[in-house]
């Protein structure tokens, strides 16, 4: 265990003794009086100056967080104040969020980070309040007559540094924003908090270096194209050693029906490859034209967790790579806040794709009019769709030794809208099923805690901490169905939860949903299978056993 | 407790105001109709200023927070009112939003217990308390149209009626009057008792409240206290409806404190947060369609960025896709 993570035996004893709000312990100042400290494992690494200058984006330097001077840019409080009266003219909802607020504290209680941190300020209100405080102060009618009337603050360094803390202890989730009696989205906040956090220089590695790379090499990860090839290579390679079924997916294909675009994390990282696995032996077993391209090769868009326009600029390859490819319509795999982007942003900023034809299914003849205008479909849509039309040999048995729930991604949840597909194939291709309790799933699920850019190592202490509520939740269907497997739609799902899990509720691993429809999928001239993707031992197929059926 | 006295010290001055005015300085035209008259102009302009100042800002986005299933596979049963794909539903979920605080009602509270173990109860007392205060205000805001209208329509009649339903005391008691001080007393005492809420409350809450309790003071000591003669009330407040400008009659001084505080209220009302009243009609949350996969959003600023061609990365990649067997548009 890292130096940033720390013991959960010291984390449970603070959360037993340590008197927070969240307990109904009184706080003996006000918020805006607590100082902000940084120490190991509740910031995140400042971008590297090449990584900022390689992106064009201001203040290029090498600084952390720790450090009392942050080398902010001359004339930062214009560049800060500009920046937040332009975005108020392009966004009514920020201005709205900002001006309609009541402070009812109906969200306070329901962000993941908050349950898991008793911090204040990490209460969806109060982080709002701390951008809205800066915001009132442009506004001082009221507040020179009396002052703290309305709670206003005149910008400085130290609150820079708040914002860095609070608007990165924000994962962008929105759980708050079903809860709030006028909609108040604090995702809406946070995205446009760091936008403007860029905008001097204050920033993260961990989002911006995955965001140059993914603008160079066309995904997160860095991977160049003839690495790329060669990695899906070897999971074919291992699909044929684990079932004698060889796939042939190819590459930058033109004419090809479907474009299949997924997170470079599925081809790179475990546990993700097995569901690249799962997707690549779906895609055999009905015989679908399609390609995956080298040059789109990333569905996530850590563009998202930067600026507006840069997650613009890295969508924009999606389309572009679909048109200079001639296919049809665009298949997307599973992940998060990919899904946001691609549901609620893609066609509004690169947009209208009249190059493509209303997305159907070759195998159903399924007309996929939900996705009519952004002709892109989601994996989960498309595999429900083919299972409920029965065109899937599934043996639903080959998952017995996994013992499922299912923890809904909050990008797919909350802005997307996606809950009943991906229960519905689930459930077809595996026996056993335990839903989470009912605060924590559907609209109302909890984060991972390490979503909107915040995976990385060094914020160890606050993903743990901010995971505690859907780990708490995997915990309670753990010990009541003996569930060890908890399946997920979304990569930065998929390469946090194992760590979570292991932190809160050992025992239970990570899996896709795709990984299981790999695992049940009877293809046709497949060797005897006695193993899952995973090369771990499925239950009842004991190897020389007869399992004709 | 700055935030609290300060706001109770701010609405007792104002209480006092009109009290020397009237009562001491004889200005019963000032504060009967000038005053009502600017207070008016002030919350109708104002309240109209913000809600145009809002509209005429961009929606750039398709951003509904999507609380139930999408529409999709015909086979799936879309939740219409959480995730709606049509006009008809969205208005409904605003509306549902407007009139019943649906979002609200999902509310629960976290405990954290040994373990730790997190458990979300079912806590519904904000969306009752809420409730029931708005909708008091409503209701008394329309009784008081009989001061307003020379024939009382019948529709106010009979909801005067039903609010006189406990006809216990003399004059009749209002249930509304009961209502509306119990769930303000609710509504202050959450703020003063529970951890969270002292955290997050400001001054600019409590004055609110304070403002409201103490209009609702007065004019219910006004009715069932002293008992100020209603005649020259009615008579000035027709003169008033009928844009006139003639001097109030006799009236006892209490009117003059709750017809100032109402002022106050107004003239406050669109520079603060009581404008959650019609941003609650806008916020892009709950009032746009979840079908952004379906229906392009235009962005009227969509801003033109310059994105990596594949092209570029061609160039930049191609001895290396080439080896790998890619395919490639120029060799």
């Amino acid at each position: 265990m890292s130096k940033y993570t720390p013991k959960s035996s010291e984390l449970k004893k603070e959360f037993e003794e340590k008197p927070t709000i969240l307990k109904g312990d009184y706080l003996d100042k006000e918020w805006w009086d607590i100082p902000v400290e940084f120490r190991d494992g509740n910031w995140c690494f400042p971008a590297k100056p090449e990584v900022v200058e390689n992106l064009g984006f201001p203040n290029p330097r090498k600084w952390t967080a720790t450090d009392s001077d942050w080398k902010l840019p001359v004339g930062w409080e214009k560049t800060i104040s500009e920046g937040l009266k332009s975005r108020l003219k392009k966004y009514r909802s920020l201005k709205l969020f900002l001006d309609s607020c009541v402070r009812c504290g109906a969200c306070a209680d329901k962000c993941h980070f908050f349950l898991g941190t008793g911090d204040p300020k990490n209460m969806p209100v109060v982080r709002a309040e701390l951008l809205r405080s800066v915001y009132r102060h442009d506004f001082p009618l009221v507040e020179k007559i009396l002052t703290g009337f309305s709670g206003s603050r005149k910008l400085s360094a130290e609150i820079i540094k708040e914002w860095h803390m609070y608007f990165n202890q924000c994962t962008e989730c929105r759980r708050c924003s079903v809860f709030c009696p006028f909609g108040i989205d604090t995702a809406e906040i946070t995205m446009l908090a760091r936008e403007l956090l860029n905008l001097i220089g204050v920033n993260n590695n961990w989002i911006l270096e995955p965001v140059s790379n993914c603008n160079r090499t066309g995904n997160h990860l860095g991977i160049e194209p003839h690495t790329f090839v060669q990695n899906i290579e070897s999971l074919a390679e291992d699909i044929e050693d684990l079932t004698g079924v060889k796939v042939e997916p190819t590459f930058n294909r033109k004419g090809a029906e479907v474009l299949f675009i997924t997170p470079s994390g599925d081809v790179f990282g475990d546990p993700g490859v097995y569901t690249m696995m799962g997707y690549l032996l779906l895609f055999h077993h009905i015989g679908l034209d399609y390609t995956i391209s080298t040059y789109a090769s990333e569905g996530g868009n850590f563009g998202m967790f930067t600026s507006n326009d840069m997650m613009k600029k890295l969508n924009a390859k999606m389309y572009h790579e679909a048109k200079r490819l001639g296919v049809k319509w665009i298949l997307g795999g599973e992940c998060g806040h990919m899904w946001r982007v691609v549901h609620q942003y893609m066609d509004t900023m690169n947009g209208p794709a009249d190059f493509l034809e209303m997305p159907v299914s070759p195998i159903t003849g399924t007309r996929f009019t939900n996705a009519a205008s952004t002709k892109m479909v989601h994996i989960a849509e498309f595999t429900a769709d083919l299972i409920y039309h029965k065109k899937l040999k599934l043996d639903p048995k080959r998952n017995d030794h996994l013992r499922t729930t299912f923890h809904d991604s909050c990008n797919i949840a909350r802005g997307m809208g996606m809950f009943d597909e991906p229960r519905y194939v689930l459930q077809q291709v595996c026996n056993t099923f335990h839903e989470m309790p009912d605060n924590t799933i559907r609209e109302q699920t909890f984060c991972c805690g390490s979503g909107s850019g915040l995976n990385t190592e060094e914020y160890m202490e606050i993903r743990m901490r901010g995971g505690l509520p859907r780990a708490n939740a995997v915990k309670h269907v753990k010990e009541k169905h003996q569930v060890n497997s908890l399946v997920t739609i979304c990569a930065i799902d998929r390469a946090s939860l194992p760590t979570l899990m292991n932190y809160w509720v050992p025992g239970v691993s990570v899996y896709g949903l795709h990984e299981l429809v790999g695992n049940a999928l009877v293809m046709q001239g497949e060797k005897k299978r006695t193993e899952d993707l995973r090369e771990n031992p499925m239950a009842g197929f004991t190897k020389g056993d007869d399992d004709e059926e | 407790m700055k935030k609290v006295f300060l706001p109770l010290l701010m609405v007792s001055v104002l209480a006092f105001i009109p009290y020397v005015g009237v009562h001491y300085a004889g200005l019963g035209y000032l504060f009967g109709v000038v005053l009502p008259y600017l207070a008016m102009a002030v919350l109708l302009g104002g309240f109209l200023f913000r809600m145009v100042d809002w509209l005429r800002r961009p929606v750039p986005f398709c951003i509904p927070t999507t609380c139930g299933q999408e529409k999709s596979l015909d086979w799936i049963q879309q939740d219409k009112l959480e995730s709606p794909s049509s006009f008809l539903y969205a208005a409904a979920r605003v509306l549902t939003e407007v009139l019943f605080f649906r979002s609200l009602f999902r509310n629960t509270k976290a405990k954290m217990h040994k373990g730790p173990t997190l458990a979300y109860g079912s806590s519904k007392w904000l969306w009752l308390g809420g409730l029931g205060f708005h909708w008091s205000l409503l209701v008394i805001v329309l009784r008081h149209s009989r001061f307003f209208l020379v024939m009382v329509p019948d529709s106010l009649q009979l909801l005067d009626e039903a609010d006189r339903f406990f006809d216990i005391t003399l004059p009749a008691f209002y249930l509304t009057d009961a209502l509306v001080l119990a769930t303000v007393t609710f509504l202050v005492l959450r703020r003063l008792r529970d951890s969270k809420m002292q955290v997050i409350s400001l001054p600019a809450d409590f004055f609110p409240l304070f403002l409201i309790i103490a209009i609702i003071i007065a004019g219910i000591s006004m009715r069932y206290v002293t008992k100020v003669d209603v005649m020259p009330v009615k008579a000035l407040m027709l003169n008033l409806v009928n844009f006139g400008f003639e001097p109030p009659g006799e009236i006892g001084t209490l009117f003059y404190v709750h017809l100032f505080l109402v002022c106050m209220l107004a003239i406050y009302f669109p520079f603060s947060k009581l404008m959650h009243s019609g941003a609650i009609f806008l916020s892009p949350t709950r009032n746009q369609c979840n079908n952004s996969r379906a229906k392009r959003h235009s962005n009227p600023w969509n801003s033109a960025i310059k994105f990596r061609t594949y092209s570029e990365y061609e160039d930049d990649y191609r001895e290396k896709m080439k080896k790998a067997k890619l395919p490639v548009d120029k060799q």
